[in-house]
């Protein structure tokens, strides 16, 4: 190991992580200048950075680097050599400098930061970088005669930072917008609290200006003057909203908070004009303060996840078309029918099509969820969203693009409208009733009063609507769905808006998909068991190069993965068997691979084989067993105890895309009574959810690829489950990482406990409102009183749901 | 007593100053990536100390440097 400059495998390595992204490093891994690197890839980032003398990288954080699991291809940004999309992107563009605003979804630490903001040292046509790391993006000024977009970007991806580049992201424009205007409410209603106390404290200590008799109006006319804001602009929000709930005849929380501000502001104005009192403007104040903190405490989001995405995030933004021998960049949009399109290896088919090749490996797993290749060959019909794995082909294109198979599914009307605004949320139930019976206290206090006195009465009146400002009620929801939130968050569980928390409180049925789901990812479906010997493995690669089985071309991926590829050796008597294996010679050596049968060793036994569809692959070396690949997709580790976990409280559903040659395993894990559907297309998982839906039940869908995106859109609450959240996932209501999946349970029984909080919390807000009315309908409600009682209650029900909803965390270990 | 009026309006005309204030660093984003610059502070001004003057890159990077922290200023 003490070797320097020289590359080494190594074996038996338990605990070293990977010097570049901290990833365990597996049984064999590369050592280069007396560091660990678990592939290819970490290395080679690590090289590039050494070259440029950027190695300061490593010193910010342990570990800082995101492993580079798809091999990479200089032509995957093809397409911005389009003057057209490239002027799309562009934030602004001279003849000196170009700006451009790149979303790099791996940035995650400070030295991500570093890195990306020095990337000038790279290249001196780079002016100036600046990272915003809440959104992950990068701003990136550059001289366009020095360096091209797509050279940029392929900069980017060869250190791991791969820009993800789509033309529609007006979104999250009006998002950021919504931010700011927040803040700016929050700000101005601060800025009056504090002043509107102060100038209120004479008042709280019982002052008497009996020398400077115009200075108390003068007090109270600036108080009115500083209200205006707050109740005019930081509260209008509640206002407006309050007005659109009962235009739709739909009680609101808003409702009864309006009631309160205007009875607030009305009667406040009235005693300081009419020189009765000092008003409540200050509670006014502090009541919409903070309502606005509650607001921005519910709003975090997680402005680097997107849940929206459709399609268009999936497939390349433009294709090689062909025209008359000579290929052009073209934006997908544009392909017409008949169009001649160059699909390359690793990329999407953007559109339905017959094949002009001789023959194609297509993966189709985000289609089908079906994880193998299917060979096709010349006249066939390749379909959109199917990945070429192999050389490149010539398409002739048969629909447009938003006409093809898969993309006809976003045309399905569930995408169309938003989901369904849940009346049935507990705030909005609970505020109903909440709004009527406060009104009918304060008219039965009015009418009381009115025998005697209709000034009494009328200060009855407007007491009840003040004291009964549900100010504390409409707090409980942020607090405690917004820590809810943030404690799922910490445990890779993603939420878009609180509102997902109640829906997957009112869940009755889970329908899992299959393939990525319960499965690990495709990605890792190569292993093998055997000596890691370089050699070896280079030879394997070079006979697995020369057969065109899907098994063949798996290992040969993968061997290619970790950075071992033989296809340049020289083979003799190479023969493939079909249904069996493929044998050849090199360097004197006698390879078989294939089955067990066709191998014929003797003395060694299949272990493992529990009937989960595991497929395994020998490796026989001149009559002597060396190993073994096991390729099919591994189950979620703990996945028994997950589907245990949930069937006490939940039916369940299982949607597979694959074939049903695993059925009998899932069967012993899922429940007697469960629905376990395989050879589901897209639009059947979409309309299984639909039917579940019409016998009323609130469905949760659990799924990954965009074969899922259309029972993600219609469900109740979708969960995307995606590899690393970072990474791409349909639009859904929640994202979750994969590593998690099998907490599942744990997640659900934590949001109903926070339902359980959430009603103790109202119970507390409820208790202040009865010590408040006792006074108010008495009619001896002080200025004073009100301005101690309004934020007491507001801090209890902030401390109370903060602390019971992390202690709960705490208790179930999240 | 008239001198406290003086002193009001005067202090509420600072804290409404401070208060634009903070509206024009919202707006000009200062608020969307709170979490960036706290780490961008501590990065080492590498290029100041020159670790390898032999880079014929190096000059032009710091002068690269510089132009860059106006602009951003």
């Amino acid at each position: 190991m003490g070797r320097e400059n020289e590359e080494m495998l190594v074996k038996n390595s338990e605990g070293i992580k990977c010097y570049h992204c901290g990833e365990a490093c597996k049984q064999d891994h590369l050592v280069f200048e007396e560091k660990d690197f678990c592939c290819q890839g970490c290395k080679t980032v690590y090289e590039i950075l050494k070259d440029n003398d950027l190695c300061e990288y490593y010193t910010y954080e342990n570990h800082p680097g995101s492993a580079l699991k798809d091999i990479f291809q200089t032509d995957k940004f093809l397409f911005l050599d389009n003057e057209e999309i490239i002027h799309k992107l562009l934030d602004f563009s001279g003849p000196e400098i170009n700006k451009i605003t790149l979303f790099i979804p791996k940035i995650h630490c400070s030295s991500c930061i570093w890195l990306l903001e020095n990337l000038r040292r790279f290249n001196p046509h780079l002016k100036n970088s600046r990272v915003n790391f809440t959104k992950k993006t990068v701003s990136i000024d550059y001289s366009p005669s020095g360096i091209s977009l797509r050279e940029i970007a392929n900069m980017l991806t060869s250190i791991g930072y791969e820009p993800y580049i789509s033309l529609d992201d007006e979104k999250k424009q009006s998002q950021k917008d919504h931010n700011r205007d927040l803040y700016i409410k929050i700000g101005v209603a601060g800025f009056c609290f504090g002043n509107i106390m102060l100038l209120s404290f004479p008042d709280y200590l019982g002052v008497d200006f009996i020398q400077d008799r115009h200075l108390k109006p003068f007090f109270s006319i600036l108080n009115i003057l500083l209200s205006l804001p707050i109740v005019f602009y930081s509260g209008s929000g509640f206002l407006i909203s309050a007005y659109q709930g009962i235009k739709q005849r739909y009680v609101n929380i808003d409702v009864p908070l309006a009631l309160g501000i205007i009875a607030l502001f009305g009667r406040s104005v009235y005693e300081i004009m009419l020189q009765i009192g000092p008003g409540y403007l200050d509670s006014l104040a502090g009541l919409i303060f903070f309502l606005l903190t509650g607001k921005w405490f519910q709003s975090k989001t997680y402005e680097g996840l997107s849940f929206e995405r459709d399609y268009k995030s999936y497939f390349p933004l433009a294709s090689l078309k062909e025209k008359g021998g000579i290929t052009e960049i073209m934006p997908v949009a544009e392909l017409k029918k008949d169009d001649i399109i160059i699909v390359r290896n690793q990329e999407i088919v953007p559109c339905d099509g017959m094949l002009l090749s001789e023959n194609a490996n297509m993966d189709y797993s985000f289609v089908t969820g079906e994880s193998r290749l299917v060979d096709i060959l010349l006249g066939g019909r390749v379909y959109a969203g199917g990945k070429q794995k192999g050389a490149n082909i010539r398409v002739k294109v048969i629909k447009e693009v938003s006409q093809s198979y898969l993309t006809q599914l976003w045309n399905h009307e569930s995408f169309k409208k938003e989901k369904r605004l849940l009346s049935q949320a507990i705030i909005n139930r609970v505020s109903k009733y909440f709004t009527i019976i406060i009104l009918l206290i304060a008219f039965s206090a009015f009418f009381y009063w009115l025998q005697q006195d209709i000034r009494i009465a009328m200060n009855a009146f407007t007491a009840v609507l003040i004291i009964a400002c549900p100010c504390a009620l409409a707090m409980s929801v942020p607090y405690t769905y917004g820590n809810v939130t943030r404690v799922l968050g910490r445990n890779k569980l993603y939420l878009k808006n609180v509102e997902a928390i109640e829906r997957l409180n009112n869940t009755h049925h889970i329908v899992f998909d299959k393939t990525g789901t319960l499965t690990e990812s495709g990605h890792s479906g190569v292993k093998f068991d055997g000596p890691m010997e370089q050699d070896l493995l280079q030879m394997i690669s070079g006979l697995t190069f020369n057969s065109t089985h899907p098994l063949s071309r798996r290992i040969y991926n993968h061997l290619f993965e970790i950075g071992i590829d033989g296809k340049n050796l020289v083979i003799d008597g190479f023969r493939e068997i079909p249904g069996k294996g493929i044998l050849g010679k090199i360097n004197g050596k006698t390879f078989k691979i294939g089955s067990l049968e066709f191998i014929k060793s003797d003395g060694y036994l299949a272990t493992n084989e529990n009937g989960t569809g595991k497929a395994k692959i020998f490796v026989d070396v001149d009559g002597k067993l060396m190993g073994s690949f096991q390729t099919a997709d591994k189950y979620r580790e703990g996945l028994e105890e997950t589907i245990m976990g949930l069937k006490s409280n939940y039916d369940i559903s299982l949607l597979s895309g694959d074939n049903d040659q695993e059925r009998e395993y899932l069967m012993s894990i899922f429940p007697h009574d469960s629905q376990l559907l395989f050879n589901q297309k897209p639009e059947d998982k979409l309309n299984f959810i639909k039917v579940l839906q019409s016998q009323g039940k609130k469905v949760l869908m659990v799924g990954d690829g965009l074969n899922d995106a259309g029972a993600l859109q219609q469900s109740d609450i979708g969960i995307a489950v995606a590899e690393d959240a970072s990474s791409f996932s349909p639009a859904s209501d929640a994202i979750l990482s994969a590593g998690e999946v099998t907490r599942l349970p744990l997640y659900l029984r934590f949001t109903r406990s926070a339902k359980t909080i959430l009603i103790l919390s109202f119970t507390i807000s409820f208790l202040y409102n009865v010590i408040g009315l006792t006074f108010a309908v008495s009619g001896t409600l002080t200025p004073v009183f009100a301005a101690i009682l309004m934020p007491i209650s507001s801090i209890t029900i902030v401390a109370f749901t903060t602390l019971s909803v992390n202690l709960r965390a705490k208790q179930m270990k999240l | 007593m008239s001198v406290l009026i003086i002193l009001i309006v005067a202090s509420i005309l600072v804290a409404l100053l401070f208060l634009i204030g903070f509206i024009w660093a919202v707006k000009s984003g200062q608020y969307d990536d709170t979490y960036s610059p706290s780490v961008r502070m501590l990065f080492e001004d590498k290029e100041k100390e020159d670790r390898h003057p032999q880079k014929k890159e190096a000059a032009k990077n710091k002068s690269d440097e510089k132009s860059g922290e106006t602009t951003s200023l």
